[in-house]
């Protein structure tokens, strides 16, 4: 049931107005960070207020909204801004992934395809892909206007250098529609080519930075590599031990002292409606038995 | 076998359940109730209203009782509140010159027109524990009382103004950016600087401002004055075409002397630096005005000495305290995607690093 004591999801209008400006301006700017007058939210920086504030501008009553933490949606802080929503602004929501229209994440993009007029909403902590270069927010923007991104280069090439590859895991930059290079959030660098020609539309919101940037639908994105050490979207060698899927990003799980491990889907959605289609992995038991 | 770790949702409804019971502590102890920490525990309620940037001692009482007496929290909870709140108009500036003041003391004069007000002060308190507190119910003497003042305290930097001793500031009736309504943008004006200081933690600010009396960017400051006490707030309103005073606030304001042997652009004259709180909140006040002197190098024409306090991205960026402990406290969030590719890189790199020491040794020994 929907909260009377607020606004349909939570924010005024014309604070939804202002955010969906600075989307307009981002999705008519690929990859270009927009400055957008952040709110104090009702959960704390750092906790997905940015991808919160642009959920809250696109949300209308259809919507069916889906949120995944690491991939999961029962991870704590994907619950809790999923009960936000519920509550603020009555939404339809699901974990299914095809059933939603809007998927609010943090770390991860789905495994299974999106389709035309999805939108997937990015949390974003630092969305300057050359922070940790330059730490000056000032300096930043002038290499993103001027281009300049010899810096970046040259920190891949000293990683290959140094240990033979580039030792990026995750955020790894990428360049959109071959100008600015993008900051695809903390996604594991195995979701990047999922991020390229994409029918759906993808939103990053970064709420403490002030910063929101999109990638329109069939919006070409790169990640960036040299000619002789070409990109490469590593996953751990093993098939998921619940659902058997071999092309899916997998957690690694301990279970026990003795360092036994397993690996699993973290796109539980996937996973299970693999299960349920009776899909088993190496220690899965089909759908319907007891876990 | 592994069970996905299902019920996240049960376990934050009775993780708020347990908060909610921490939070009241030992039921046979009497519940705190609102008033008494807005009356008791003031200096508490002025923190919150200054960094929440909400001048609301019921509200800020409230939320130091929610927060279990975590100021920052309870800065948080306020700041959350007040952005939902509309805006229907600005006051006009409130005018310090004519506060009623309970304090105003200056370090630069010994005595002054208006003269030196003590006012409610820890300064000179012996800081020995006073065990009669933990006996309750005892009230304390009436304090002594002296007539108010007729007329306005004049501010004492005026006095070095007339004989043009102190650099003056130069009026203008732009109107200030909001940084709760615009992003902030570097370089940033003097108003939105000062805006972010008050706003900005008190470690922080009065960390930064210590720095700089150590030498970290030093600014010879004096205390030219400090005044506490309550101002009126008007405004305009169209229909009546006057301004009306629609309530009071207690402020703090603080106006530094700073010594300065002239630059190349600026003659040697005294230089300011200026700090404004609401609430008593005078360590937080002086601090600014501290900052705020420091930040102000590139307009006197002084060095970059390369200190933190001189470095504006630096200081406005980090601030403040609700985006800092909202950041710092999401590495509590599951990271474990991310530190699952860092988990396959680091066997990929070691494996290579592994066989090229191998074949490296394997060398060696043939």
């Amino acid at each position: 049931m929907t909260d009377q004591s607020y606004n349909f999801a939570y924010l005024d209008e014309q604070t939804k107005r202002m955010i969906r400006r600075a989307i307009l301006k981002g999705v008519a700017v690929p990859g270009y960070q927009v400055p957008f007058a952040s709110r104090e939210m009702p959960m704390p920086y750092g906790w997905g207020t940015g991808g919160v504030q642009v959920t809250a501008a696109c949300l209308v009553p259809e919507d069916v909204l889906k949120v995944i933490d690491q991939g999961a949606d029962d991870t704590t802080n994907a619950v809790s801004i999923r009960k936000f929503f519920q509550r603020t602004a009555g939404v339809a929501t699901t974990e299914a992934t095809a059933e939603a229209t809007v998927i609010q994440t943090r770390h991860r993009i789905p495994e299974q395809a999106l389709t035309a007029g999805q939108i997937l909403v990015y949390q974003v902590p630092i969305p300057e892909p050359l922070r940790f270069l330059e730490p000056r927010e000032t300096e930043t923007r002038k290499m993103h206007s001027l281009e300049e991104y010899g810096l970046m280069h040259v920190k891949l090439y000293e990683d290959i250098a140094r240990h033979g590859s580039i030792a990026t895991a995750y955020a790894y930059p990428v360049r959109v529609e071959g100008r600015y290079v993008m900051d695809p959030s903390p996604i594991p660098k195995f979701d990047n080519p999922k991020l390229s020609d994409s029918p759906a539309l993808q939103l990053f919101g970064a709420g403490r930075e002030q910063r929101i940037y999109a990638l329109p639908p069939f919006t070409r994105v790169v990640s960036l590599d040299f000619d002789d050490h070409p990109f490469d979207p590593s996953k751990a060698p093993h098939d998921c031990d619940l659902c058997g899927a071999a092309e899916s990003y997998l957690d690694e799980v301990i279970t026990d002292d003795a360092g036994s491990r397993m690996f699993v889907c973290s796109d539980t959605d996937f996973c299970r409606s693999r299960r349920e289609a009776g899909h088993v992995g190496r220690l899965g038991e089909t759908a319907g038995g007891g876990a | 076998m592994y069970v996905a770790v299902k019920g996240g949702e049960r376990a934050i409804d009775n993780a708020h359940a347990f908060l909610a019971e921490e939070r009241r502590g030992d039921p046979a102890v009497a519940e705190l109730s609102t008033a008494q920490i807005r009356e008791q525990l003031r200096l508490s309620v002025n923190r919150v209203m200054a960094e929440g940037s909400l001048y609301d001692p019921d509200l800020a009482a409230l939320a130091i009782k929610q927060a279990r007496g975590d100021l920052i929290e309870a800065v948080f909870l306020l700041r959350a509140y007040r952005t939902t709140l509309p805006r229907f108009g600005a006051s006009r500036p409130v005018e310090t010159a004519r506060m009623a003041c309970t304090r105003r003391i200056s370090a630069t004069f010994k005595d002054a027109p208006g003269g030196q007000i003590l006012g409610p002060t820890f300064d000179y308190t012996h800081r020995l524990l006073d065990f009669k507190l933990a006996a309750e119910g005892a009230l304390p003497p009436a304090a002594p009382t002296a007539p108010v003042p007729t007329s306005d305290l004049p501010h004492i930097t005026g006095f070095l103004n007339r004989d043009g001793l102190i650099q003056s500031e130069t009026a203008y009736d732009d109107i200030p950016p909001d940084l709760t309504r615009e992003p902030m943008e570097l370089p940033a004006s003097r108003a939105l600087r000062l805006q972010a200081l008050t706003r900005g933690d008190e470690g922080f600010i009065l960390s930064l401002a210590y720095s700089t009396q150590r030498g970290y960017g030093r600014t010879h400051a004096f205390v030219g004055e400090l005044r506490i006490g309550t101002v009126a707030v008007e405004m305009d309103i169209p229909e009546l075409g006057f301004a009306v005073e629609i309530g009071e606030v207690e402020l703090t304001e603080c106006e530094t002397v700073n010594q300065f042997a002239g630059s190349k652009t600026e003659p040697p004259q005294f230089t300011r630096g200026y700090g404004l709180t609401f609430g008593q909140t005078e360590r937080k006040a002086i601090a600014m005005s501290l900052v705020d002197r420091a930040l102000r190098w590139k307009e006197l024409g002084e060095d970059d000495s390369g200190a933190p306090a001189q470095d504006e991205e630096f200081v406005l960026m980090h601030a403040d305290n609700v985006q800092a402990t909202g950041f710092l406290e999401h590495i509590k969030l599951p990271h474990y995607v991310d530190f699952q590719s860092e988990l396959e890189l680091i066997r990929k790199l070691r494996a290579e690093a592994l066989t090229a020491i191998g074949a490296a040794r394997q060398e060696a020994a043939e």
